[in-house]
């Protein structure tokens, strides 16, 4: 174990993944001589050549649209996108061809391909450059969605992603590069694709939140646990596929789910995992799930507005009080 | 492609179980969502019941003219192919057959509903003439039948609760888990007051009042008047706080006086020269590279091993029968700062003491850490509970139901006895055994508790 920021845990699992298996290679928009608008991929091509880690121009999809070929003869190509909203750019090349080769072959190709980059709300980076992007991508069949809260599950679950021979989308976050924790340096060290993680332990209520609304969520609870409220947090990991096994275990323990997730609300996560709840446990539920979610709104500039726009912490804890039933009466 | 449980519907607040008069369909026939299936009798009148799925009628299992309690299941809608035989055990797994044309008004067992032997093939529903069959149409009908989509195995379904006759018209607003524990604890929904939003009544509405029943009757009754308010004298600080319970106190609160007040407890108590077992355990814990023997392992083993030879002390009332055990699961009550848990040792009768003194051990240990799991929180066929470290000369336990006994154990204390030469000084321990008077009687208890004595006190058949 050591301890390194999330920013280092991704840039050791691309290492790791490069020495492994020579068919690994980094495409996109300044991942060689800059080195990566967020320094994802420092020191690689000084390592692996221009032959491995490839600088483009500024187009997503005919970059994407490289990998995906590169994929398909037996490459396993990790396309950096330097924010995720760019890949709205590529969303043809991810949506027809990535996701949908395998089928439509028959079986003949797969797209081992990683799509990776930050995505969803960070610090004033304003409308067009703060969306959740996973919601465009776990609606199609065919792709998986990874999205990673921690350090250690950053490089565990980009070392999954690179090795699966499925089409990958990987959405990190600018406001957790800098994030700390321990981390695995065992090179063979991998968090499985598809199983969520109890973050924390409680009894009266099950919070679902990843990446930054997971840590809010944490707040939240840290404070609840004052007033006795009890708060249990999973954190799915990986949306496509999604471990509901997990979350329906936490609800069927504390009776109560409140799913938190920072783009707006309507059908969003939040609306799929309060169905899949409300499918397997109706007859667990004290109280209706409550979802914390985004203002069905651009993102705007202004901080002030943009606190507003977005689940906080205040909101959360909120959210779960309500779903206690204590509101005051406690 | 759905099974749908055909139940014996609640067709009025009395209602606890009702007489098929006569079935309109019979086995194999189709049967589309609202066919009449059955016409059924109740203590009010008699009404026809509907079908709310469709498919074939593949099984009958109350003939006509038999009694079904409310929530029973008396038939089952599937398509040809579909496998009802899950669904159909379920109902005949419970009690023995308990004739269901008793006139005697059974109560109506919500959870489970009680056992209604299949019936074989019975077509001949003719002798009665259908009544005319006119009671109001009651909207409760409605609920009586459940569709599952379906799985390899149907998952149990607790029948709902009834909505309120419909003289008053409105829906009791419940959670679902407030719904399925009033349906297992007997509660009626319609007298509990809802405390979440808009009156809906939630978990801890239902467990209140499952706790009090009187006063979830008359909620009104406890406020005390102004005037009736006594002048307290001038003291420094509150007159007393109100401390919340946490999640274990509430449950300790909620499940005791569903045994003290329901379980008819007696007591039998006896004392044990422990002094042989005194000097075993002390053998046994000089040995090197052996877990250490505990007085309570002792106990567990001795209880273990006796009760495989006292079965009716293993044993658990189920209402219209006895459940008797043929393995020995120990429930061990283990002191916790905010009260007490009763984790479960497995076929304790199979361990050897070692192996007890280390399971035990483990399962306080992760008790006090509240890392036990669920499923080591149940199923315990007979329990203990040991007070010795804290110097008790004895007491008596409350049983942990469904169990049908527990055993309260005191201090092992050094005291004169009287021997053959004279005064000299023993060690010995008292034990009180609290037996559900259901289950069984005053000198099944003794006779078992005489055993358990004889075992400590000649504690090396403990260990062979």
């Amino acid at each position: 174990m050591a301890v390194m920021t999330y920013r280092e845990a991704l840039n050791l699992a691309l290492r790791e993944e490069m020495r492994r298996d020579p068919d690994v290679f980094v495409i996109g928009e300044e991942v060689g001589l800059y080195e990566g608008a967020y320094k994802v991929t420092q020191g690689l091509l000084k390592e692996f050549g221009p032959k491995r880690i490839v600088d483009t121009p500024i187009a997503e999809s005919g970059f994407t649209g490289v990998g995906i070929g590169a994929a398909m003869v037996g490459l396993r190509p990790v396309v950096e996108m330097m924010t995720f909203n760019f890949a709205l750019l590529a969303l043809d090349q991810i949506v027809n061809s990535a996701a949908k080769l395998n089928y439509m072959s028959g079986g003949q190709y797969n797209v081992p391909i990683v799509i990776r980059g930050p995505g969803g709300p960070a610090h004033q980076l304003a409308a067009q450059h703060s969306q959740s992007m996973e919601v465009y991508f776990y609606h199609v069949p065919g792709l998986k969605v990874v999205r990673p809260s921690t350090p250690m599950d950053a490089k565990g679950l980009l070392k999954s992603a690179i090795r699966d021979d499925n089409p990958v989308i990987f959405i990190e976050s600018e406001t957790l590069y800098n994030v700390k924790g321990e981390v695995s340096e065992d090179p063979d060290f991998l968090v499985p694709l598809g199983q969520a993680a109890v973050r924390r332990e409680g009894t009266d209520v099950t919070v679902i939140a990843y990446m930054g609304m997971m840590y809010r969520a944490m707040e939240a609870a840290e404070e609840l646990a004052k007033d006795g409220i009890s708060v249990e947090i999973v954190d799915p990991r990986t949306l496509q596929p999604l471990d509901t096994e997990t979350i329906i275990r936490s609800v069927r323990k504390t009776h109560r789910a409140v799913v938190v997730e920072a783009g707006a609300g309507f059908a969003g996560m939040g609306s799929e995992i309060a169905t899949e709840i409300t499918e397997e446990a109706f007859d667990d539920l004290d109280a209706p799930v409550a979802r914390v979610t985004g203002a069905q709104a651009p993102m705007p500039y202004a901080r002030s507005l943009e606190r507003l726009k977005t689940p906080t912490k205040e909101k959360i804890a909120d959210a779960i009080r309500q779903v206690c039933y204590a509101n005051g009466s406690r | 492609m759905a099974i749908t449980k055909v139940v014996m519907p609640k067709l009025s607040e009395q209602m606890d179980s009702g007489k098929i008069i006569k079935w309109i369909k019979k086995e194999g026939d189709r049967v589309q969502s609202g066919d009449i299936l059955a016409e059924v009798e109740t203590d009010k009148a008699d009404v026809e019941m509907e079908a709310f799925g469709s498919g074939v009628l593949r099984k009958i299992l109350v003939s006509a003219g038999d009694k079904a309690p409310v929530g029973a299941l008396i038939g089952v809608i599937a398509e040809e192919g579909d496998d009802i035989n899950a669904v159909v055990a379920q109902a005949g797994g419970g009690a023995p057959s308990a004739a269901a044309s008793s006139a005697g008004a059974k109560p109506a067992m919500a959870d489970r509903p009680a056992a209604v032997p299949p019936q074989p093939k019975s077509e001949d529903h003719a002798e009665r003439t259908p009544s005319p069959s006119k009671g109001p149409e009651s909207p409760g009908i409605r609920r009586a039948q459940e569709t599952v989509a379906q799985q390899p195995v149907v998952t149990e379904m607790a029948p709902r609760p009834q909505a309120p006759a419909a003289a008053d018209g409105g829906r009791v607003k419940a959670s679902p888990l407030a719904r399925k524990i009033a349906a297992q604890s007997g509660v009626d929904l319609k007298l509990v007051h809802g405390s979440g939003p808009g009156g809906r009544i939630v978990r801890r509405d239902v467990e209140a009042a499952a706790a009090a029943p009187a006063a979830a009757a008359a909620p009104s009754a406890a406020a005390p008047s102004p005037a009736l308010r006594p002048v307290t004298p001038t003291v420094t600080g509150p007159e007393y706080e109100d401390v919340a319970l946490s999640t274990m106190r509430a449950a300790i609160a909620k499940r005791m006086p569903l045994s003290k007040a329901p379980v008819p407890h007696f007591y039998v108590t006896s004392e044990v020269a422990m002094d042989r077992a005194w000097e075993l355990r002390e053998e046994l814990n000089g040995l090197e590279g052996q877990p250490k023997i505990s007085v309570n392992d002792l106990v567990i083993r001795t209880c273990a091993l006796t009760l495989l030879h006292h079965p009716g002390v293993n044993a658990s009332f189920q209402g219209e029968s006895i459940r008797v055990f043929h393995r020995v699961h120990m429930g061990i009550a283990v002191a916790l700062e905010e009260g007490l848990i009763t984790p479960v040792l497995r076929d304790a009768h199979a361990k050897t003491l070692a192996q007890i003194a280390v399971e035990a051990r483990d399962l306080a240990e992760r008790a006090r850490q509240r890392k036990l799991r669920t499923q080591e929180l149940s199923g315990a066929t007979f329990s203990i509970s040991n007070l010795g470290m804290f110097d008790v000369r004895d007491f008596s336990a409350i049983i942990n139901p469904p169990e049908g006994a527990i055993l309260a154990v005191g201090s092992v204390r050094k005291v004169p006895v009287v021997t053959d030469e004279g005064l000299g000084v023993g060690r010995r321990m008292a034990m009180t055994i609290s037996c559900d008077h259901r289950v069984m009687d005053g000198a099944m208890g003794a006779r078992f508790l005489q055993d358990v004595k004889r075992l400590l006190e000649e504690p090396l058949r403990l260990l062979v």
